[in-house]
């Protein structure tokens, strides 16, 4: 057996498998084309044998689990597509084609299900900003979102950032896509009747991102990866922004079958996939591609990733039809292949020409093998659960160590388009994206939708399974602060070398908790996305799954309050009474400690919460409210002072169990800030009586300091500059 | 009923949030296809935001030469009121039909964020239904919103009364605080701020009513009587 395959990152048990399957030896293009769809990105070979544990359907899902993005009816006869999916490796390598790549084909997987994409979430995790190198990532990173992003005309309307030691040298960048359409567009990617025509849509193939799934996504990071740069992307958001007008014109004239767009693996994946999916096979003419350069081989053909490229099925009477749309929006459009019988995939040399590769088009996607690979606990697992930090010192100031968590991230959000659309009520910087449900074509509704993104590699680094059960939790609460009940959840699934097998330890647990969370709240995962290998000289980065929970606000008549204070107004805590300080970020950043045990969830007590609060909302009963989370009470109050200008004055009742710093900072689940009027105090307090949600009053809003009895006395002015200072001062931007 | 176009370049985005925000004020509006060699009858022709033509080469340079535009730049001659937002600002830079440019903005960073504006002429078919000195909230969303011109030209603005808005506080290095100016005409207006994104109270601001409405009452007084 020759070299070739291990060289295309295949195992000698895979090349003999496929030798298997055709019953020969492989050519070099046949095992080109199962080298990139084989890899893991394409696959999930590692990861599948988990996933089936998943919760994917309700009746409100259309599409779900394997289709190119979940979509979900939210009544009115109107369905949201969404799907999240990483970028992470090539970001590390190329910032900003990296990003702006990720944002390409996010968009490209919600369109191709017939939806018009109106907003995008990104969740970036980087290193520690003092590292020049981090800097240079993450100004990247933000630069391709917003210069791809604001281009290709849809909005970024939320995310998260974070920033730990272990995304040196392999960052995060995450993108969720929504998108709108009436039920009756839904289209899948299917090849439907013998005869007709595969037409591919938009840019010409050039040799860029050749091998990005196997050599890129599918392997660590090392020193030396400058030349693991050509398998990086490059994007073009005016390409996609005529494809996705086209594409649109297309579905609106009824003119395709089906439709697939070409991301990871290229045409070899869109083609294999959509006969696959059909039942049918296809026959694609390799010579019939356009090409951005000369000499390029059929193996390049067929497995490159260049960007802006959709394959659709056409009847061959319809062809001049889609070929006069294309015209009218510039598009490039080319008769590539012709769905036949018999489930072959054959790549041909000119019509009528030598047959390159034949392959039963089912074997590149459902006879990818499926480890089942080793999976054991951390050893010292039992012991850092067991080192509660509740021992830990006190901090001699905590208005100081308040200060240093507050982080202003508009410096990145205001260089994304978050309006376009004119649907964004609540944009960026709050607890969700709230957003109008309308498009061009939609039947008028008075619906709104609610979008999170959460992740917290602290807590699923100490607990992956509790700390993905919480961070569903906090999404669905997120939404329940907008009036939003939840309605379906997306995850992207950012884990280490599955090889090693303490991370498919972590993966197999933040399965389980994603799963027993979401099937205990009735919420279906109706999409999602692995990223495995996301290491960097030998060292796995934390877990961290990124939850985003879709939400639906059945009347939308006023912005909701938002995450602010209004002078006078009370100040209560709604939720259980809270645990301890294990996973909180106090103890991290003030003592490097990383143990205890995460605070329970109980999701009866969380509904109970979530109801009560999307109660309080609807009925206009709150002025302001925010969730306690990453940095617990103390930065809820802090940030709803600084976005408010409006300072505080209250007192953290101690409890038996807890008091004094950890009051402040415990992240323990399922409460809320409310700041509520004078006249609606009583009405509160009773609803949250006759829901069993526990009350305490803290205090009241107003004054320009932040007070918290003998803990924190802090100006607002000083707190407001270090928000608004930090995340400029990080990056060492001199403003202009 | 007075009947509003607005023009779709490959890489416009901003036409349909114009198209409702104008509907929302009672008038009527079409889309116009910039391969489309005439306008018809219409009132007012706007030229939204987004990036034509990817803003390759520059933003409005490539643009500039769709067929639609030599008959905008006939309904500009005949007293027809013109609007470029954002996008459709530079394009009328680049065409011609308005003076100076609009460069990176002084940070060299894209920037969607509210504004304050002051009304700096009411003599405009975008501002005459305000009142000079009123304060508008609108937001903005450019990279390239830096507007300059010559010294000759901003004496020429300011001698003229041609300067229609300022920002109270300069986002972008915009000379002289320009956010909007006019042609010496008065019927051809650019901004780079967005009026439309500020029609709706559930939006955050309903500011850019005032001015789109000047632009209906400035496109029916040319309405035969």
């Amino acid at each position: 057996m020759g070299e070739l395959h291990r060289d295309l990152g295949l195992t000698d048990d895979e090349a003999e498998a496929i030798a298997g399957l055709l019953g020969r030896p492989a050519n070099d293009l046949e095992l080109a084309m199962y080298a990139v769809m084989w890899s893991e990105h394409c696959s999930y070979k590692s990861s599948r044998v988990h996933l089936g544990r998943l919760p994917f359907t309700a009746p409100w899902v259309l599409a779900g689990f394997g289709e190119n993005a979940g979509v979900v009816d939210v009544g009115d006869g109107i369905a949201v597509a969404l799907r999240i999916e990483s970028h992470n490796h090539p970001s590390a390598i190329e910032p900003y084609q990296g990003a702006a790549t990720g944002v390409g084909g996010i968009i490209r997987d919600i369109f191709t299900m017939g939806a018009r994409p109106i907003a995008l979430l990104d969740s970036l995790h980087f290193g520690p900003l003092d590292n020049p190198r981090n800097r240079w990532v993450m100004e990247g990173v933000v630069s391709g979102v917003s210069g791809y992003g604001n281009s290709v005309g849809v909005p970024t309307v939320g995310g998260e950032l974070s920033v730990r030691p272990c995304f040196t040298g392999n960052p995060l960048v995450n993108v969720a896509c929504v998108g709108l359409m009436r039920h009756e567009r839904l289209v899948l990617a299917r090849a439907e009747g013998v005869g007709n025509l595969a037409v591919l849509l938009g840019s010409s193939t050039g040799r860029d991102g050749i091998g990005g799934v196997s050599v890129l996504a599918s392997a660590e990071f090392s020193d030396g990866d400058e030349a693991k740069r050509p398998s990086v992307q490059v994007g073009d958001p005016f390409e996609e922004k005529r494809l996705i007008e086209a594409c649109l014109a297309l579905f609106d004239a009824d003119l395709v079958v089906g439709i697939q767009d070409l991301g990871g693996a290229g045409l070899c994946c869109a083609t294999s996939e959509i006969a696959a999916n059909g039942g049918l096979g296809m026959d694609v003419d390799v010579r019939t591609v356009p090409l951005r350069e000369a000499g390029m081989v059929p193996a390049e053909i067929m497995t490159s990733e260049s960007q802006e490229r959709m394959l659709a099925i056409v009847e061959p009477a319809d062809l001049d039809k889609v070929l006069a749309v294309c015209r009218r929006w510039e598009v490039q459009a080319t008769v590539v292949g012709t769905v036949t019988t018999g489930g072959r995939l054959r790549i041909l040399d000119g019509p009528g020409g030598e047959v390159l590769a034949d392959v039963p088009a089912g074997t590149l996607h459902d006879d990818a093998p499926r480890y089942r690979r080793a999976m054991q606990p951390p050893a010292d697992l039992d012991a850092r659960r067991a080192d509660d930090p509740s021992g830990l010192p006190a901090p001699d100031d905590c208005g100081a160590a308040l200060l240093d968590m507050l982080a202003d991230t508009s410096w990145i959000w205001t260089q994304y388009d978050h309006q376009l659309f004119l649907n964004t009520v609540e944009g960026p910087g709050g607890d969700a994206a709230v957003l109008r449900v309308k498009a061009p074509g939609l039947p008028a509704t008075r619906r709104a939708i609610a979008l999170t993104t959460d992740s917290n590699s602290r807590w699923c680094a100490l607990d992956p399974r509790a700390g993905t059960a919480l961070l569903v939790a906090e999404g669905v609460l997120n939404g329940a602060c907008a009036g939003a009940r939840p309605l379906a959840v997306v995850n992207c699934l950012n884990f280490g070398n599955p090889e090693h097998p303490e991370v498919m330890w972590q993966f197999s647990e933040a399965v389980d908790g994603l799963a027993d969370t979401c099937r205990a709240m009735g919420l279906p995962v109706v999409g999602g996305n692995v990223s495995l290998y996301n290491s960097s000289d030998g060292v796995d980065i934390d877990p961290t799954p990124v939850i985003g929970v879709l939400g639906v606000i059945d009347e939308l008549t006023r912005r909701p309050p938002g995450a602010g204070l209004h002078p006078g107004g009370h100040l209560l805590v709604l939720g259980p009474t809270p645990g301890g300080l294990a996973g909180s970020r106090w103890a991290e950043a003030a003592h490097a400690h990383r143990g205890g045990t995460l605070p329970a969830l109980d999701v009866d007590v969380h509904a109970a919460v979530c109801e009560l609060v999307r109660g309080l909302v609807d009925d206009g009963l709150v002025d302001g409210l925010h969730d306690v989370s990453d940095g617990g009470l103390g930065l809820a109050l802090a940030e709803m002072a600084v976005r408010a200008g409006t300072g505080f004055e209250v007192d953290i009742p101690a409890t038996p169990e807890i008091g004094g710093h950890a009051g402040l900072f415990s992240e323990s689940p399922s409460r809320v800030v409310v700041c509520v009027p004078r006249s609606h105090v009583v009405e509160v307090t009773r609803r949250a009586a006759d829901a069993g949600v526990p009350v305490a009053a803290l205090g009241h809003a107003g004054g320009d300091r932040m007070v918290v009895a003998g803990l924190v006395d802090v100006a607002l002015a000083d707190a407001t500059a270090a928000w608004t200072g930090s995340l400029p001062a990080r990056l060492q931007l001199i403003d202009t | 009923m007075t009947t509003i176009g607005v023009v779709v370049f490959p890489g416009s985005n901003c036409e349909h949030d114009v198209v409702e925000a104008l509907q929302s004020l009672g008038a009527e509006a079409v889309l116009l296809w910039h391969g489309d060699s005439a306008v018809g009858d219409l009132d007012a022709v706007v030229l939204p935001g987004g990036f034509a033509h990817g803003d390759y080469l520059r933003p409005g340079a490539i643009a500039r030469f769709s067929p639609i535009m030599a008959s905008i730049t006939d309904f500009a001659a005949a007293g027809g009121p013109v609007v470029g937002i954002c996008n459709g600002f530079q394009v009328l830079t680049e065409a011609g039909l308005l003076p100076g440019a609009l460069q990176k903005n002084s940070g060299s960073r894209f920037l969607c964020a509210p504004t304050e504006l002051v009304v700096a002429s009411t003599q405009s078919a975008l501002t005459c239904a305000t009142t000079a000195g009123e304060v508008l909230r609108l937001p903005i969303n450019h990279f390239e919103g830096n507007y300059t011109c010559s010294a000759e030209t901003l004496a020429e603005l300011q001698g003229e009364d041609r300067v229609v808005l300022r920002y109270v506080s300069n986002p972008n290095g915009s000379m002289d605080d320009i956010a909007g100016v006019c042609s010496a005409g008065r019927n051809v207006v650019g901004l780079m701020p967005h009026p439309e994104r500020a029609c709706d109270p559930l939006l955050g601001s309903d500011d850019g009513r005032r001015l789109l409405g000047s632009l209906l009452m400035a496109a029916a007084s040319r309405l035969p009587a």
